[in-house]
C-alpha cells in the first residue's frame, strides 16, 4: 500500500464514522415520531400525502399485515417498471428514440430495481429512455431503499417494545424514510454532483468534431447525456448501484473527478452505518448500536487491506516490459478497468465499499482484478452484505447474526440466550437460521446450474477458471441484491435474465418475510432485565463473537466454492511467473 | 387486504410523480441555472464548435499527439455512445498479447525510447472514455511529440507540467494529466 492510498481510506473512515451519530440521530427521530425541524418543512406534504392515499396514521400493523403490505407496494413496483420499459418506444421524453425493451430484460430489470439490487445486464445509455430512467428505475432506487429502512425499523422495533402485538405501520415507515431522508439528501448531494461535472439535462446527446479524426473509426463524437446526477445521488445514498451509463460510476459523467468519487464512495455507506446508531438510539442503549457498528468496521478493513495490496502489487504484465511501481508520477499497479484519477486506493476502497453494502456500483472493472483482488468484493457479497450492508437490508442481516451469536455463546454455557432483553428460542433461531441459509443455497444452486448448462456457459467471457468465476459472482451478485458484476460475462440473455432475476426475487423476500416474522415474535416477548447470567452485547468479547460468527458462517459455505474459482487462479498466476 | 389496494397503489403513483418527475426536473433546473457547463457535459469549444468533453476521452494515434489510454468500446476506441472496459482478466491471455501488441506500437513509434511503459498507457480503462493518463505516461511520450513537431522537447515537457492536476487538496485521487486539452493546448502554440 501507498502512503497515499492509506492516508486517503484513513480519511474516508474517519469522515464516515464522524456522520454517524448526527444522521443516525436524526433518523431515530424520523421513526420515533420525535418532532424535528424538517418536519416543519415538509410536515404538511406527509399529511397530504397520508390524506390523498386514504392511510390512517394511527392504525399500526402485526408482522404479517405489515409483510403483505411491503410485498403488495413491491409487486406493485415491478408492474409498472415493467411496463413502461415495453412502452418506452411510444412514450415521452426518449430523445434517442429507443425501442421497447426485450420481455426478458424488462422482467430483469423491474425485479432488479425493485429489489434494491440494480444488476444491469443492459447498458443504459443504448437503452433506457430518459422516462424510463426516471419514472421507472429512478422511483424504484427511492423506494426500493425505503423498503429496506421500513423492514429494519420494524424488526428495531420489536426489540424496543414489550408485549406488543404490532410492530408499525408499513405506509408510514415508507414515506417518512422518502419525504424526510431519502429525498432532501438526494436533492443536496445531486446539486454537489452536478458541481463536479455530472451531468443533468433532458437535451439530446451532444455532438462534438473530434480533434485527431481517423480514417476508419471516428470524426464525430456523439456523447450521451441525461438526467444523471438526480439518479446518481440516490443510487448512492439508497445503495442501489443502477447506474445511468453502462459502466456505471467509472463513467466520468457520472463521477468526474476524485471529491465526486470521495462523496459518492461515503453515499454508499452513510445510511448504513448511520443506521447502526439509530439501532442504539431506538433500543434505548447507543452501545449496543456501536458494537454492531464496531464488528462491520473490522470485517471491512480487514479485507480492505487484503484487496489493495493484492491490486497494488498485481504486477502482471512486467514480462511485456511494463512499469508497475508506485510513485509520484503514476498509481501502478493492477490498472486495467481502472479509471487514471482513481489509481489504485480509490478504485479498491470502493470495490470493498459496494460490495459490503449491498451498493453493486462500480468505478472500475471487478472482473480485471486480481484474483485476490476479484475474490475479496465476491466474498464480502457472499457473507450477505451484513457489513454495513444496503439501506435497511444490511442491519437486519447483521441483527439475525447477532441472534445466531448470542445463541452460540448460550449453548457454551448452557443457558436460554438473550439479545436486548428478549429471550431467543426455538422459532428465532429457526428464522434466522432460515435467513442465513437461504442466499448460500441461492448461490450455490444457481451457480452449479449456471456452469453445467450450455445456455450459462455461453455467457462466459474469460477463459478457464476465471470463466466459473464469472458465474459465481453474477449469483452471489443477484441473490444477495448486490448487483456489481465480473461484467464479462453477457447476462443480457433469456437465461440470465430469468434465472438472475428469479434469485433477486427470493434473496430479498424470502429473507424480509422471516425478518418480519422474527419481528413479529420478539414484539410479543415480555424484556428480561439484565441478571449476571446474562451475555453483555456491547463489549469487545461480543464485537470478536460477532465478528467471529459471520467469518466462520461465510468462510464454511463458500470457501469450497471460492477454492475452485479465485484461490486457485492466484495459484496458477503465481505458478506461472 | 382490499383496504391496503388504495395506499399501495395511490403511494406508488404519487411517489413516482415526486421522485421520478418533480425530484428529477428541479434538480435540472437549479443545475441548469448555477452550473450551465457542468449540467451539459463540460464541453470545450473551439472556433464557436464543440470539439470535445473535458471529461471525456479522445482518441489518438497520430506520434504529434499524446496518445490517450487504450479504450474497449465498440465498436471503435473512444465511442461515447457505448461505454465499456475489457473486462479480461489478468489470468487471460488475450489480455497479455493486447498489452504486448500496445508496447511494441509505442515502441514502433519513438525507437529510441527503452524504458519500461507506464502501466496505465497500455491498460484499458474502466470506462473506456478516460480522459486522462498519468503524468508518468504523458512524460514518457514528450520525446516522440516533440520530434514528430520538430520543437524543442523542454517547451513540450513544460507544456505537460503544467497541465498536471496534483491531488485534490494534496489528498485525494491521483495526479494525471487530461490528455484533449493537453493535445489542444500543443495545436494552440
Amino acid at each position: 500500500m501507498t502512503t497515499s492510498g492509506i492516508l486517503q481510506i484513513a480519511l474516508y473512515l474517519v469522515v464516515l464514522l464522524a456522520l454517524v451519530k448526527p444522521l443516525g440521530a436524526f433518523m431515530a427521530a424520523v421513526y420515533a415520531g420525535r418532532p424535528f425541524w424538517l418536519e416543519r418543512v415538509f410536515g404538511g406534504f406527509e399529511r397530504l400525502i397520508y390524506r390523498l392515499a386514504g392511510v390512517r396514521t394511527t392504525e399500526e400493523m402485526g408482522w404479517k399485515t405489515y409483510a403483505a403490505t411491503m410485498l403488495l407496494f413491491n409487486a406493485a413496483g415491478v408492474l409498472v417498471v415493467y411496463a413502461l420499459q415495453r412502452l418506452q418506444g411510444v412514450l415521452p421524453l426518449n430523445p434517442q428514440g429507443l425501442g421497447a425493451v426485450s420481455p426478458d430484460s424488462s422482467f430483469n430489470t423491474a425485479v432488479s430495481f425493485a429489489t434494491n439490487t440494480n444488476w444491469q445486464g443492459y447498458g443504459g445509455e443504448s437503452t433506457m429512455s430518459y422516462l424510463t430512467q426516471m419514472a421507472a428505475l429512478t422511483v424504484q432506487n427511492f423506494l426500493s431503499a425505503a423498503t429496506g429502512m421500513a423492514v429494519l425499523v420494524a424488526l428495531i422495533r420489536a426489540f424496543a417494545r414489550r408485549s406488543a402485538a404490532t410492530i408499525g405501520n408499513f405506509w408510514v415507515d415508507l414515506t417518512r424514510t422518502t419525504v424526510y431522508i431519502l429525498l432532501p439528501l438526494s436533492f443536496a448531494f445531486a446539486l454537489v454532483l452536478v458541481s463536479q461535472g455530472v451531468v443533468q439535462t433532458f437535451g439530446p446527446p451532444a455532438k462534438a468534431t473530434v480533434v485527431q479524426p481517423s480514417k476508419a473509426t471516428l470524426t464525430e463524437q456523439v456523447i450521451p447525456v441525461g438526467p444523471v446526477a438526480s439518479q446518481i445521488a440516490i443510487k448512492q445514498l439508497g445503495t442501489n448501484g443502477g447506474g445511468f451509463f453502462n459502466v456505471n460510476s467509472a463513467h466520468p459523467f457520472e463521477n468526474p473527478t476524485p471529491l465526486s468519487d470521495f462523496l459518492e464512495l461515503l453515499a454508499i455507506l452513510l445510511i448504513p452505518a448511520a443506521l447502526c446508531y439509530t439501532f442504539g438510539v431506538m433500543v434505548g442503549d447507543t452501545r449496543q448500536g456501536w458494537a454492531v457498528l464496531a464488528a462491520m468496521t473490522v470485517i471491512f478493513v480487514g479485507l480492505l487491506t487484503v484487496a489493495v495490496v493484492a491490486e497494488q502489487n498485481g504486477h502482471v504484465f512486467v514480462e511485456q516490459g511494463v512499469d508497475h511501481a508506485a510513485s509520484a508520477l503514476q498509481a501502478g499497479g493492477n490498472m486495467e478497468g481502472k479509471e487514471t484519477r482513481f489509481g489504485i486506493a480509490n478504485s479498491v476502497l470502493w470495490a470493498t465499499a459496494t460490495t459490503s453494502a449491498s451498493n453493486g456500483s462500480v468505478n472500475s472493472m471487478h472482473d480485471s482484478f486480481t484474483p485476490l483482488g476479484g475474490l475479496v468484493p465476491m466474498w464480502l457479497i457472499q457473507l450477505g452484505e451484513v457489513v454495513y450492508g444496503g439501506v435497511g437490508s444490511g442491519l437486519y442481516g447483521m441483527l439475525m447474526f447477532a441472534v445466531i451469536a448470542v445463541f452460540v455463546a448460550g449453548l457454551m454455557v448452557g443457558r436460554t440466550p438473550e439479545y436486548l432483553g428478549k429471550k431467543i428460542e426455538a422459532y428465532e433461531m429457526k428464522m434466522s437460521s432460515l435467513v442465513i441459509l437461504i442466499t448460500p443455497a441461492l448461490v450455490l444452486i444457481g451457480a452449479s446450474v449456471g456452469v453445467l448448462t450450455e445456455a450459462g456457459k455461453a455467457g462466459i467471457a474469460n477463459p478457464g477458471i476465471h470463466g466459473f468465476s464469472e458465474i459465481l459472482y453474477a449469483f452471489s451478485s443477484a441473490s444477495n441484491n448486490n448487483g456489481s458484476a465480473f461484467a464479462g460475462l453477457s447476462a443480457n440473455t433469456p437465461f440470465y435474465n430469468t434465472a438472475l432475476g428469479l434469485a433477486m426475487l427470493f434473496g430479498r423476500y424470502w429473507l424480509a418475510v422471516p425478518v418480519l416474522a422474527i419481528a413479529g415474535s420478539l414484539a410479543r416477548k415480555k424484556i428480561v432485565p439484565t441478571g449476571p447470567g446474562t451475555l453483555p452485547t456491547h463489549t469487545p468479547l461480543f464485537v470478536g463473537l460477532l465478528v467471529g460468527v459471520v467469518i466462520l458462517v461465510g468462510a464454511l459455505t463458500f470457501v469450497p466454492a471460492l477454492a475452485l474459482g479465485p484461490i486457485v487462479e492466484h495459484l496458477n498466476l503465481i505458478a506461472a511467473k | 387486504m382490499s383496504t391496503h389496494i388504495r395506499p399501495a397503489l395511490v403511494l406508488l403513483l404519487l411517489f413516482t410523480v415526486v421522485t421520478g418527475v418533480a425530484y428529477p426536473l428541479v434538480v435540472t433546473g437549479i443545475a441548469q441555472t448555477i452550473f450551465p457547463r457542468q449540467a451539459n457535459g463540460s464541453l470545450i469549444v473551439k472556433d464557436g464548435k464543440p470539439v470535445g468533453s473535458s471529461l471525456i476521452g479522445q482518441p489518438f494515434d497520430d506520434p504529434g499527439y499524446f496518445w490517450s489510454r487504450p479504450s474497449a468500446t465498440s465498436p471503435f476506441a473512444y465511442n461515447a455512445g457505448a461505454s465499456s472496459g475489457s473486462n479480461l482478466s489478468p489470468t487471460n491471455p488475450a489480455l497479455l498479447k493486447a498489452v504486448q501488441e500496445r508496447v511494441d506500437a509505442l515502441r514502433a513509434a519513438d525507437p529510441g525510447n527503452t524504458a519500461p511503459v507506464p502501466v496505465d498507457l497500455v491498460t484499458a480503462s474502466g470506462s473506456g472514455l478516460d480522459p486522462h493518463i498519468s503524468p508518468a505516461a504523458a512524460l514518457y511520450q514528450v520525446d516522440r511529440v516533440a520530434r514528430a513537431r520538430k520543437v524543442d522537447e523542454g517547451a513540450v515537457r513544460r507544456l505537460v507540467e503544467a497541465h498536471i492536476e496534483g491531488r485534490w487538496l494534496g489528498v485525494l485521487g491521483e495526479p494525471r494529466v487530461n490528455v484533449l486539452e493537453l493535445n489542444l493546448a500543443l495545436d494552440a502554440r
